[in-house]
């Protein structure tokens, strides 16, 4: 019996051939990028690299004081980030309707804001955090400028996560009477908890990845901070020294960029695990 | 200085707690199941007609089955009743739905205390993603009763209520998601019931279910009649035959659904002159 499906055995093959090049393409790129990396840095991985403080401008010790600094900063976004971002998430879903003129303005603004190249977060915050609010270069003025540019894919992906909270909840809720804001805590806020934790490790792995915006706002000191308005080189910024102003520092940028990649690749898979749950 | 007197009278006679907890949720409340009577209500999403001319009375705990095809209106004419109608964009409503004395439909009507006296259970189960028991703490919580006792009073009674207390009184902590469907349709049924309303909106309750959790919903709703005025819309002619004492037929005409005839149940499935009736009951349309 002949088959149905008609074949096209020249189109066909030369699609096969043009994917899979590509895909091999893009894989090769990662593998390339994370090979050079463990060639060049992993020499000097070990537990003791991580726990001691850097010396010599990073060429000597670890990078314990960066990796302090790198989580203040971090605790800084996320302690803004997180409120703020889901509050303007359930404004979106609960308060306004989508084609409303709030709706569709804070929707608007949200998109341009995703958009907005982080070198200009970092010039806004420089100005706003550390020249007029008297911040300074500390890690209280980056994180806040962090906060600012991790907003919109907070509130975005809290948002998406609100809407794919089943519909007949909260049907249900509005026969039995609920209160709006009982039914945000039990019911609404509990059931989109995986997507809105998806939304805040997105919100780590961006602000784990960002440079120029923490060069003009938390600087470059390495040792431990005293305090939160002290400054802190965070990890992104130590690679960046390292590599382009410490002679001789490659190799030692290529160690801390190995534990900022597998920082963010832990981040990722915990966003593929997250979303997976939220699914199921 | 009455409300401070019998929140006091509570606290010092607590072997009296679980009826005082509950007191609350029955003011307003008379014993009797009031009737409906619905006249000339029309319903249109966006401008376009769902529902026209639907008029029907139900007498006070009787139950009415209403039936008829897909889209002819049965499940927009049941929201009217609770309101639900209100938190559908761009859905308008005219017309009368009178419950006991009050005009349900009327811009003054407090739709909070309304949603309490009418209670409805829908196609799909959908209980909280709570634990069992929260399912009915819940609610109960958010209309001001917080006596623990209380509380366990009401989640005992009600899952009794509706034949599930011997299947779960040890696990009430788990999920509720972890019940098989009728079980929770059960739970959602008991949800409903712990609001102690007067009218109870079914729409298709067992459609979603297999044919044992049916017959369990069935029996269920053989035992509420009586104590509750119920509109059940069912797409199964058998059902509403086995359930109801009053039916309603609903149509499509003109792409709009209407209904088409209401009365008793022998007036519709034995005696009806009505042809769509007669075609529909006899399973040559529809």
């Amino acid at each position: 019996m002949r088959s149905l499906i008609v074949r096209y055995p020249v189109a066909d093959g030369v699609f096969r051939v043009l994917t899979t090049l590509t895909t091999a393409a893009v894989l090769g790129i990662v593998l390339w990028l994370l090979l050079g990396l463990v060639l060049k840095g992993a020499g000097d991985l070990s537990l003791a690299y991580l726990l001691t403080p850097p010396e010599a401008s990073g060429l000597g010790g670890g990078i314990s004081s960066v990796l302090v600094n790198t989580l203040l900063i971090l605790s800084v976004c996320l302690l803004v980030v997180i409120p703020l971002g889901l509050a303007c998430a359930l404004f979106l879903t609960e308060m306004v309707s989508p084609a409303s003129v709030a709706g569709q303005a804070t929707g608007y603004c949200l998109d341009v804001l995703s958009g907005v190249p982080s070198i200009v977060f970092a010039l806004f915050g420089y100005q706003l955090f550390a020249i007029t609010l008297g911040l300074g270069f500390s890690i209280v003025a980056g994180g806040l400028t962090l906060a600012c540019m991790a907003l919109p894919l907070m509130v975005r992906t809290s948002q998406q996560a609100v809407l794919r909270v089943p519909a007949d909840l909260v049907e249900a809720g509005h026969a039995l009477s609920l209160s709006r804001a009982g039914m945000l805590r039990r019911v609404i806020l509990p059931s989109a908890r995986h997507g809105i934790a998806a939304g805040i490790v997105l919100s780590i792995g961006r602000t784990l990845a960002e440079t120029a915006v923490l060069l003009f706002t938390a600087g470059y000191v390495l040792r431990l901070p005293g305090s939160l308005l002290d400054s802190g080189r965070a990890l992104s910024v130590h690679i960046y020294d390292l590599a382009m102003h410490v002679p001789g520092g490659q190799p030692r940028a290529a160690s801390a960029a190995l534990v900022l990649v597998a920082l963010i690749i832990l981040t990722n898979l915990a966003v593929h695990r997250l979303l997976k749950t939220h699914r199921d | 200085m009455k409300l401070l007197k019998k929140h006091l009278d509570k606290w010092l006679s607590p072997e009296e707690q679980p009826d005082a907890a509950v007191l609350p949720a029955l003011q307003g409340r008379s014993e009797t199941a009031p009737p409906l009577t619905i006249s000339n209500l029309a319903v249109s999403y966006q401008g376009r007609p769902a529902l026209r001319r639907a008029s029907l009375t139900v007498p006070g705990g009787k139950l009415m089955a209403v039936v008829g095809p897909s889209g002819c209106g049965k499940s927009s004419l049941l929201r009217c009743i609770n309101r639900l109608s209100d938190t559908v964009a761009g859905c308008d409503v005219s017309g009368d739905i009178f419950m006991g004395g009050d005009n349900i439909l009327e811009s003054g009507m407090d739709v909070r205390a309304l949603r309490r006296r009418v209670g409805m259970v829908f196609q799909q189960p959908n209980p909280f993603p709570l634990s069992i028991a929260d399912n009915i703490r819940f609610p109960l919580r958010e209309h001001g009763i917080r006596d623990r006792d209380g509380l366990s009073f009401s989640v005992e009674q009600n899952l009794r209520d509706v034949g599930l207390w011997a299947e779960v009184k040890d696990r009430l902590s788990q999920p509720a998601l972890s019940l098989s469907g009728g079980q929770q349709q059960r739970l959602c049924l008991a949800r409903t019931l712990a609001l102690q309303p007067q009218v109870l909106l079914l729409d298709e309750p067992c459609s979603a279910l297999d044919p044992i959790a049916t017959e369990h919903i069935e029996q269920l709703i053989q035992r509420l009649k009586g104590r509750y005025t119920i509109l059940m819309v069912t797409h199964n002619l058998a059902q509403a035959r086995r359930l109801a004492d009053h039916v309603t037929v609903c149509w499509v005409d003109e792409g709009c659904g209407c209904v088409v005839e209401s009365g008793s149940r022998e007036g519709i499935f034995v005696n009806s002159r009505h042809p769509i009736t007669q075609a529909y009951c006899n399973g040559t349309k529809g």
